[in-house]
């Protein structure tokens, strides 16, 4: 069997120099399109790189320097000085950070306290001017205008929400709502009838006449993200937006930034110190350590393959059970049967993988069942020619986009490994027990050979050996497709 | 070393009289428009019959506060006319008015100039020092080369004196705003002046009338010693008794001094208290608005009112 963790390069983002992160980012794409491994679906689930989007933001080269000197200071750090050594100048808060957000896409900036994620946030709408570097914001270059452009730009293209939600408080809920549509000029009934209907949609309608101070946390948050899509930009920045909230609101709000996201179709850059909410949030994530970017990929490229011992040990807490899908983890299914094949094709399968079962498939890899060793000998001791007799539906099926979290159940109720199948159920994979605790412990399955036996074999194989012996002569002359060249074939098709 | 002495007053003396023989001009406009304003407030309170005076006063504190503001506020008028001190009371009430009103047009546009210049603030700091511990007898002197005896000089000295509180709190209350409200006016694209006029100055205004507050306070403590340049009202019976050693008109007069200060102080308090009722300088970052929460903020703010204005209005004593 060819090795199905395909091994995504993204620790090209480590290095400082301009365009690694875009070419990473195709790559990413390109492997994972290819392969039916893990990473098939991980392209899957960032469906918006499928799409060809133009870019919402573009980063190049973004660089801030507090303190004396910056041309100095911008010098070292181009010559590769990290923070530490330019102290004495004063603060690098963010350093040579490139990165491109696609439209409709949610990407994360995670990173500690101090490690710059803020003040990169701020750059991207120029509440901060940058040292060096450019921001371009739906085409529009940000740096370096003129503050009158700049404000016109702010008022179309982004809006933020902030960890203390930053209402005015002499402001009623309504009005909060509308403040970035009356800056645009609106007019006062049609910004009102606009935040009325944002209010009503994030569920404070009722709330609209209210002050601020009247409100909950999750409420005024919820208040400042209606500000913002009010506002109708195209990209949300959200700074550290759920911070300040307590774990269940907050649960809460992410899921209901989320659906907000899905319906208005806006691009977010979402800034977090807290990894769980950036694994759930992001389509990509980029983690920040000192002012530098580490990494960017999609939570599963995070988790499964950091870029350095920083991030892994940034991951190692993470609930993987809550990131990790079954798309993610599962092993190409070996015990694979086809069923035009017959139950002489079956069995032998079986005789070579020493297994009890196989997966049988239809043409185009469409899943039927599951056939067991020992009804499959007695189709072929009968000389049956077709498998329909032993496949049975006593199986347990899973999406690729469910997370383990959820497999667990079915896992221990079913024996056989649990099927992964797509929509149009096509077989994909599947998890056995054994997988599914390997990837929970970060056990890499991709590079130690683990011996995933999936059922041990009921009928030995010298009984099945002899069976396919005598049974020879009055069988027709089948030729079943090896189980490598269907996975090829299914790989292609996919 | 005996002979070498600092010519610093020969030079401010100098400077008074380039002043007079440059500027006169000016200081006569000034002085016309300063008298109009006087007298115009001056004839609005002095011209009616003391009870309708009372009564417009008394409704302003109900409106503003409640009956037992309004009560007090009514009382304590009517000791004043019973000392028979109305008329001087209200030349003086017409002073404190015209000049808190002045000083506080000029206090606050400078306190915002300082709150968005780090440089203006370190250029205004020593001059407020300045204006507000040199004592106010001095600024007499030149007032009265330059505007001549009346009350337009008690007004000016009155104004330079009472200015600064209102210059550093309006300075405090705009910088106290929460940075991140500020941003958030910056991040949906409002322009600076927009900034001020919808989130700074409302967000300050608890602060900003706390300013307003001191300036009149002070102001009143002013007006005795503007009656020295011959202000008239209390403040030139003060002076009077002070030149007799009259301690029943001393006392009567002084007393009128502080009835008039309380009625101000709490009038205006109001003012600023009931504004700020729902302002709040940081926006609650503490979702639930537990009371206890405002009223340690409360009670912060007030520490800092009283650093960035130590000297609460000295209660003249008349006897």
């Amino acid at each position: 069997m060819p090795e199905h963790h395909s091994t995504i390069d993204s620790r090209s983002t480590n290095s400082t120099t301009g365009t690694n992160n875009s070419s990473t980012a195709s790559a990413s794409t390109a492997s994972a399109s290819t392969t039916t491994g893990t990473s098939a679906s991980a392209a899957g689930t960032t469906a918006p790189a499928l799409a060809p989007a133009r870019n919402a933001l573009e980063v190049r080269g973004l660089t801030k320097f507090f303190g004396r000197r910056p041309a100095e200071a911008l010098e070292r750090l181009r010559a590769g000085a990290t923070r530490s050594e330019l102290a004495e100048l004063g603060t690098a808060a963010v350093i040579d950070v490139d990165f491109d957000v696609r439209q409709g896409e949610i990407f994360v900036v995670m990173g500690l306290s101090g490690s710059g994620k803020s003040t990169l946030i701020r750059m991207l709408n120029g509440l901060v001017e940058p040292t060096a570097g450019t921001v371009t914001v739906m085409g529009e270059t940000l740096t370096g205008v003129a503050p009158r452009r700049l404000r016109g730009i702010r008022r179309k293209h982004v809006a933020m929400v902030f960890q203390h939600f930053a209402l005015l408080p002499h402001l009623t809920v309504l009005d909060n709502t509308a403040y970035g549509l009356e800056i645009q000029g609106v007019p006062a009934a049609e910004r009102r009838e606009r935040a009325e209907r944002v209010l009503e949609r994030v569920g404070l309608a009722e709330w609209a006449q209210k002050f601020p101070s009247e409100l909950s946390g999750g409420m005024q948050q919820r208040v400042g993200l209606a500000r913002a899509l009010a506002a109708d930009a195209d990209i949300l920045l959200m700074d550290e937006a759920f911070s300040a909230l307590d774990p269940l609101i907050r649960r809460e709000m992410q899921e209901q930034l989320v659906e907000l996201q899905q319906e208005f179709g806006k691009t977010i850059v979402f800034i977090t110190h807290d990894l769980n909410e950036a694994m759930f949030l992001g389509d990509r994530i980029a983690v920040m350590r000192d002012g530098r970017v580490v990494q960017i990929g999609t939570a599963e490229e995070i988790l499964t393959d950091p870029a350095d011992d920083y991030v892994a040990q940034f991951v190692q807490d993470v609930d993987r059970a809550r990131v990790l899908t079954a798309g993610n983890v599962m092993e190409a299914p070996r015990a694979l049967a086809s069923a035009a094949a017959g139950p002489r094709a079956a069995l032998r399968a079986m005789r070579d993988l020493q297994t009890s079962m196989v997966f049988v498939v239809a043409s185009g890899r469409k899943l039927l069942g599951v056939a067991h060793d020992r009804d499959v000998l007695r189709l072929v001791r009968r000389g049956e020619r077709s498998l329909d007799g032993a496949i049975s539906t006593d199986y347990a099926a899973v999406g690729p986009d469910v997370h383990l979290s959820e497999l667990f159940e079915s896992s221990v109720e079913q024996e056989l490994p649990l099927a992964v199948v797509d929509d149009e159920g096509r077989l994909l994979g599947a998890v056995p027990r054994i997988t599914l605790l390997a990837a929970l412990g970060n056990v890499a399955t991709d590079t130690s050979e683990l011996q995933v036996l999936q059922m041990p074999a009921t009928v030995s194989a010298e009984v099945m050996t002899a069976t396919l012996r005598e049974t020879a002569a009055s069988a027709p002359p089948d030729t079943p497709l090896p189980v490598d060249e269907l996975a090829l074939v299914e790989g292609s098709a996919s | 070393m005996n002979d070498f002495r600092l010519p610093l007053g020969d030079l401010a003396e100098g400077f008074i009289d380039v002043l007079t023989d440059t500027l006169g001009w000016f200081f006569a406009i000034v002085r016309a428009v300063f008298l109009g304003f006087y007298d115009a407030v001056e004839f609005v309170l002095v011209t009616p019959p003391f009870w309708i005076v009372i009564l417009a006063l008394a409704a302003l504190a109900w409106v503003l506060k409640g009956w037992k503001l309004s009560l007090g506020t009514a009382v304590g008028l009517l000791v004043i006319v019973g000392v028979d001190q109305w008329d001087h009371a209200m030349e003086s009430l017409a002073l404190v008015l015209v000049a808190s009103a002045i000083a506080i047009a000029l206090a606050v546009p400078v306190g915002i100039w300082t709150a968005r210049s780090d440089l203006a603030s370190r250029i205004v700091r020593p001059v407020l020092d300045f204006m507000q511990t040199m004592p106010a007898f001095v600024y007499l002197i030149p007032a009265l080369i330059l505007f001549r005896v009346g009350v337009v000089p008690g007004i000016v000295a009155t104004i330079v004196f009472a200015m600064a509180p209102g210059v550093r709190l309006t300075e405090l209350g705009i910088r106290g705003v929460d940075s991140e409200v500020v941003e958030a006016g910056h991040a949906f694209g409002a322009s600076r002046g927009r900034i001020l006029r919808q989130i700074q100055l409302p967000l300050a205004m608890p602060s900003i009338m706390a300013g307003v507050n001191q300036v009149i306070m002070l102001s009143l403590s002013m007006v005795v010693i503007a009656g020295m340049v011959g202000a008239g009202g209390l403040g030139g019976d003060v002076v009077a008794s002070l030149n007799r050693i009259d301690v029943s008109l001393g006392f009567e007069a002084g007393l009128s001094v502080v009835i008039l200060a309380i009625i101000l102080d709490r009038i205006t308090g109001a003012l600023g208290a009931g504004r700020g009722r729902r302002i709040r300088t940081k926006a609650g970052a503490d979702a639930s608005g537990t009371t206890p929460d405002d009223e340690r903020a409360d009670a912060a703010a007030e520490a800092e009112r009283e650093i960035a204005s130590p000297r609460r209005a000295p209660m003249p004593t008349g006897a």
